[in-house]
């Protein structure tokens, strides 16, 4: 979305500008939007609950619950397992909704980085991260993680060795994908609960790695 | 897109707007009931052309992209669906005044 905020003196508490809503001036797609969910409702099609109702279930998605799902693969060699051969049964394990998509986990070794992308538009395990970041559906991010990973990773801050193996995975609307990051050194003896806290959005993008458990 | 060159990842974020929420949880549930597909909402994407992904935003495609299923799906008629654009503009000047 194209945005031109600089002004780092106005930040809301999520650490983004505050974007206007609504008291700018109303927009074409606004009405549009306005038009679309009244005549649905009118025609009895949806109801304003059931709207509200998708509205509160997608906020209350967060990568923290693709976080636990890694802690869980991370400290349960058979869940492990599970999340590799069907990664959307083993999530539905833990009571995520994962809805009618095939989940992928694609795992990072000691060899081979995993990043995604979804070159089309913005396919992105929604329903087990949220709603994927701006720039994820950047045509920048799209057109060059394909290209030039290892420059849109260095971008990230992520500079692999050369000898790493980069594997970049383009999704589709009814395929997502979700990085497995590797466990940081160093945490051998921390819990589930602890571990789930060094896993960043980025991270299970790919686009990141953990946090290191002095940093938490 | 795919392969083409680009520039620098733009890493700013915002905090989504209600009306883009709102955007969402239709073609979400609109999707669910069977009134579209999530293919028929792509083939109306790549219908508008590169010009709409260099000066439409993201929530502005995705509307027009359900919208147009919705036309064509029978749901509602392009006249409904214009009259109804006119009356909500004539409720007020901003997203929050437009409403019912």
């Amino acid at each position: 979305m194209p945005h031109d905020h600089h002004d780092h003196d106005h930040l809301s508490p999520s650490g983004h500008p505050y974007r206007q809503d609504n008291d700018a001036p109303l927009t074409y797609f606004q009405r549009m939007e306005i038009a679309v969910r009244e005549l649905l409702i009118e025609k009895g099609h949806l109801t304003p609950a059931e709207i509200a109702t998708q509205i509160d279930t997608m906020d209350a998605r967060s990568p923290a619950n693709g976080a636990a799902v890694v802690a869980r693969a991370w400290t349960d060699p058979a869940f492990k397992a599970r999340l590799m051969e069907n990664a959307g049964d083993a999530t539905r394990e833990m009571g995520f909704d994962i809805g009618p998509l095939h989940l992928v986990a694609v795992e990072n070794t000691a060899d081979i980085h995993n990043m995604i992308v979804c070159t089309l538009c913005s396919c992105y395990p929604r329903n087990l991260l949220g709603l994927p970041p701006d720039w994820y559906k950047t045509r920048a991010y799209r057109s060059r993680a394909v290209r030039e990973p290892r420059a849109v990773l260095r971008e990230f801050g992520l500079e692999l060795p050369e000898t790493t193996r980069i594997r970049v995975h383009d999704s589709t609307a009814d395929m997502r994908y979700i990085v497995l990051p590797a466990r940081p050194p160093g945490t051998e003896d921390i819990t589930e609960a602890a571990l789930a806290k060094l896993v960043t959005r980025d991270s299970m993008i790919g686009t990141g790695l953990p946090l290191a458990p002095e940093n938490t | 897109m795919g392969g083409r060159s680009a520039g620098p990842i733009a890493m700013e974020g915002h905090d989504f707007a209600l009306w883009e929420k709102r955007v969402d949880a239709l073609m979400v549930l609109c999707g669910a009931k069977g009134l579209f597909t999530v293919d028929g909402l792509r083939r109306a994407l790549e219908d508008m052309g590169e010009d709409a992904f260099e000066t439409l935003s993201y929530y502005d495609r995705w509307i027009a992209a359900t919208n147009q299923n919705l036309i064509e799906a029978g749901v509602y008629t392009l006249e409904e669906l214009g009259q109804r654009m006119e009356e909500v503009a004539r409720r007020g000047p901003t997203y929050g005044e437009a409403q019912e």
